[in-house]
């Protein structure tokens, strides 16, 4: 009974109620009720998909241009099984490279100790040369030693690489957002003064923010010999915040706005100070509006992250489908179509952790209980 | 001998680490057997200076090109390694992305267009100044024009009906056709280049030119479309979007570099009507960037750079007895990668391997297709960057008229063939390629003057002004100007 209740929680918090009618069947509930519930999650969806391949493996054979076929779910997929061995084997050879680099170090150590030994034998031009080269291979050995891989980021690399951008992207919305929206939802007047600015801001297309954000960061860096992020990853992370910033900020305002007068009252009749109120009172009641609003805010993230990457030259998921769609050759499709999937999956991943996120904040949750 | 630093792989690793670990492993044989004297170069006043790299950590970028080749060839054949260099390769959506990470530093240097050195160090498009020490190929592009126009210049030119019609096909077939259009439509015939100075741009309008057809001219270094009096509109469109910009019905034909003419033969959109080996023979085409920043910043960096992309282009132009190439084979499926051009190796290998198809029934042995050492082919000539700067004054990118003596100035600020003789020379030393390789150390950088132009007009980089005053369509000089 007890592990009953716990899964089920599980299954609400997480937002799996794909899962629901499996644990209460084990439980012993009622079959009939769970068939239905499995058909209804699992059956139904089952076959939409298996229409949908189907739909996609005719289309296939039907769809092509002069130069190119679109590529099936079977090319699709064996692509895509062979991204993820090139990834494998070219960490196996990076590796292997690592390794020879290190035993090159090495060498390199004693070819600048026999430098150095050969020095103390000369005399004038000779010395110096020879111990500018002994310290020069020394340098040469420490490079060696500290080799990192130059081989182009795999596909499994760059979903890593996005991840990151997107959430670089992400957190700076968030911190933005979230303590803009709390004083927009507590001060009027404040909101009055900001809302035309969202108004006008919140509807325009990322892609339009990249050139201006661009210009932002190249100012910064103008002058600086090392950036300490790359460039196209801020502009790419900055173009990502820009957009993600809105649904995050105008929920928060809502969340806030909206705390019940009941709430308030209860603080005034206690005499809470502004902080106390604003910490215990106002910002857990307005938590499941704030998260709701950053699930909305990581999805858009997520979508526009595909396009800056593509347009800043960040490394990513966006710079591997353009990479691909250059190559114009036989399979570059097929692997378009499987960072589609991806790209997909992904969202989908995000969005589940967003939501169960919310459902752990979320009042009349069990999980807050 | 890995053991030392096994335990190291997680943090970077000192010079104290290194010294420790070389101290263990030269216990058994590295140091000992050593003594001096056992290697040849150690003889009294002979000792090489071994190279001091500024930076050891290189980004280059490239554009999907068989044409990166040198850049592709100095990573995965060990050149890079040898000089100590860990250079990463990363392909560009765009010349103007390329061009512009190269000016805020995020590339190191770059696979550049001849033309852009030259455009962003004059003030063309760009105002930055780009040097180049090291000319990554000559030849290699292509003009190309849609299955529809193809079969109207063959109805307004019989002798072009036949499976192998007689080369350079020059645009006077075409000229009817543009006027037509533009009668009809009220406006240009759209083709397309890849980008405002390329070398696609002058060579397509140096094609339509010498066919009396007016490709427009530009209004000064900031205008980017250039379609002054035009009867052809040539608008930019990245290299690998070509084939899907002539397909979709865009432009009617255009000029790019490999292999984006050979995929149109053979996905069967268009047809090349010539390539840039018949409008100017061995003419330059793309050339190795960096800002003049890093260069001075980074000199020994930049000749150890040089000296590896000396060794692949000799690499990529090696031949047998015959005369047969023996290593583009390997060259064509390396390019192939994903990571590099990308298209299938059997289009690539096409021009790589010295023949180019013009049509299914015109395939034709060009060995020269593309030159990317023989000949000097890698070496700055000053009078090739001094064609490209009469081409830009010609069509009105450069706004003002320049004396003939700018011109050499010029050339001498954006071309160092310096940096490229102190590479050669080092590696001389080294014995890795011979003396011959290289002009005669009394070469002043000039070619001599040619008339291998599909229109027949002679160019002598010391004379620019009267070349540029040679042309029936564009700017002309006052005639003075080529003495001051």
């Amino acid at each position: 009974m007890n592990w009953r209740g716990t899964a089920l929680r599980f299954c609400k918090v997480t937002g799996l109620p794909i899962l629901e009618p499996f644990v209460r069947l084990i439980a012993g509930e009622d079959p009939k009720e769970q068939f239905k519930g499995i058909a209804k999650y699992v059956l139904v969806p089952a076959v939409a998909i298996g229409l949908f391949l189907a739909f996609w493996s005719f289309a296939s054979r039907h769809v092509s241009a002069n130069s190119v076929q679109l590529p099936g779910p079977m090319k699709t997929f064996s692509e895509g099984k062979r991204l993820f061995s090139e990834h494998f084997e070219q960490k196996r050879i990076d590796g292997e490279r690592k390794r020879e680099k290190k035993q090159e170090a090495i060498q390199l150590m004693a070819d600048a100790a026999r430098a150095q030994q050969q020095a103390e034998q000369a005399t004038g031009k000779q010395k110096e040369t020879l111990l500018a080269n002994a310290s020069t291979l020394e340098k040469r050995a420490l490079a060696a030693a500290n080799y990192k891989a130059s081989s182009a980021p795999t596909f499994v690399d760059q979903i890593f690489n996005s991840l990151q951008t997107v959430m670089f992207g992400f957190i700076i919305a968030t911190l933005i957002a979230v303590p803009v929206g709390v004083l927009c939802g507590m001060s009027p007047w404040f909101n009055a003064a900001i809302t035309p600015l969202i108004q006008v801001f919140k509807p325009v297309s990322p892609l339009a923010w990249l050139p201006l954000a661009m210009l932002v960061i190249l100012s910064m860096f103008s002058g600086t010999d090392e950036p300490w992020l790359p460039i196209a990853f801020l502009t790419s992370g900055i173009t990502v915040c820009l957009c993600s910033l809105w649904p995050t900020l105008v929920n928060t305002t809502l969340g806030v706005s909206s705390v019940d007068q009941d709430y308030i009252n209860v603080a005034k009749v206690l005499k809470l100070s502004w902080s106390q109120q604003l910490f215990k009172i106002i910002l857990p009641a307005s938590l499941p509006l704030m998260f709701a609003g950053m699930r909305i805010s990581l999805g858009v993230g997520w979508m526009v992250l595909i396009a800056a990457d593509m347009l800043a030259q960040n490394p990513g998921l966006g710079k591997f489908v353009w990479d691909e769609y250059q190559n114009n050759n036989q399979i570059s499709f097929a692997r378009i179509a499987f960072s589609v999937v991806i790209i997909g999956l992904i969202g989908l991943l995000l969005d589940r952790i967003m939501i169960f996120f919310r459902n752990l904040v979320s009042f009349g949750n069990p999980a807050t209980a | 001998m890995l053991l030392p630093l096994s335990g190291c792989s997680e943090s970077d690793v000192s010079i104290d680490d290194l010294r420790s670990a070389a101290l263990e492993a030269g216990s058994g044989d590295a140091i000992d057997s050593t003594e001096p004297g056992n290697e040849p170069g150690n003889e009294p006043g002979a000792v090489a200076e071994i190279l001091d790299l500024e930076k050891t950590d290189l980004v280059f970028g490239f554009i999907k090109l068989t044409d990166c080749a040198p850049i592709v060839i100095a990573k995965e054949k060990g050149y890079f390694d040898d000089e100590g260099l860990n250079v990463q390769v990363e392909a560009q959506s765009n010349w103007r992305d390329l061009l512009n990470r190269v000016i805020t530093g995020e590339l190191d240097g770059a696979h550049m267009l001849a033309g852009q050195p030259i455009g962003a160090s004059v003030g063309v498009g760009a105002d930055a100044p780009i040097i180049t020490a090291y000319s990554l190929d000559y030849n290699g592009n292509g003009i190309t024009v849609s299955n529809e126009i193809w079969v109207e210049m063959q109805k307004n030119d019989v002798k072009l009906q036949s499976p192998t019609p007689e080369h350079p096909i020059p645009a006077t077939s075409l000229k009817p056709i543009v006027k037509a259009y533009k009668n009809k439509e009220g406006k240009p015939f759209p083709m397309g280049m890849v980008f405002p100075v390329s070398t696609h741009n002058y060579e397509i309008r140096y094609w339509l030119a010498s066919s009396g057809i007016h490709p427009g001219m530009y209004s000064g270094e900031d205008d980017a479309k250039g379609v002054n009096d035009a009867e052809v509109e040539l608008s930019v469109t990245p290299p690998p979007q070509m084939p899907k910009t002539l397909e979709g019905g865009t432009i009617f034909g255009y000029c790019v570099g490999e292999p984006w003419n050979q995929v149109a033969v053979a996905t069967k959109i268009g047809v090349p009507v010539t390539t840039n080996y018949d409008i100017w023979n061995n003419n330059p085409e793309k050339v190795f960037g960096v800002s003049k920043d890093w260069a001075e910043k980074n000199p020994n960096t930049h000749l150890a750079v040089v000296k590896a992309l000396i060794r692949a282009g000799k690499w990529l132009d090696a031949k047998d007895a015959d005369g047969k190439f023996l290593n583009r084979i390997e060259a064509a499926k390396i390019l192939s990668d994903s990571r590099y051009v990308g298209a299938d190796e059997a289009v690539i290998a096409n021009s790589m391997t010295g023949t180019f198809v013009f049509q299914e029934t015109d395939v034709r042995s060009m060995p020269e297709f593309n030159v990317f050492f023989d000949g000097y082919a890698s070496y700055p000539h000053y009078s090739d960057c001094i064609w490209f700067l009469t081409q830009m004054r010609r069509w009105g990118q450069i706004s003002e008229s320049k004396p003939a003596s700018w011109y050499a100035a010029k050339a001498k600020e954006i071309y160092r063939p310096e940096i490229y003789r102190k590479a050669a020379e080092l590696l001389i030393s080294e014995g890795k390629v011979a003396a011959t390789d290289f002009p005669a150390p009394d070469y002043d950088g000039y070619r001599e003057p040619t008339t291998a132009f599909i229109d027949g007009n002679q160019y002598d980089a010391a004379d620019p002004i009267g070349y540029i005053n040679s042309f029936e369509i564009g700017n002309k000089e006052p005639t003075e100007l080529a003495k001051q």
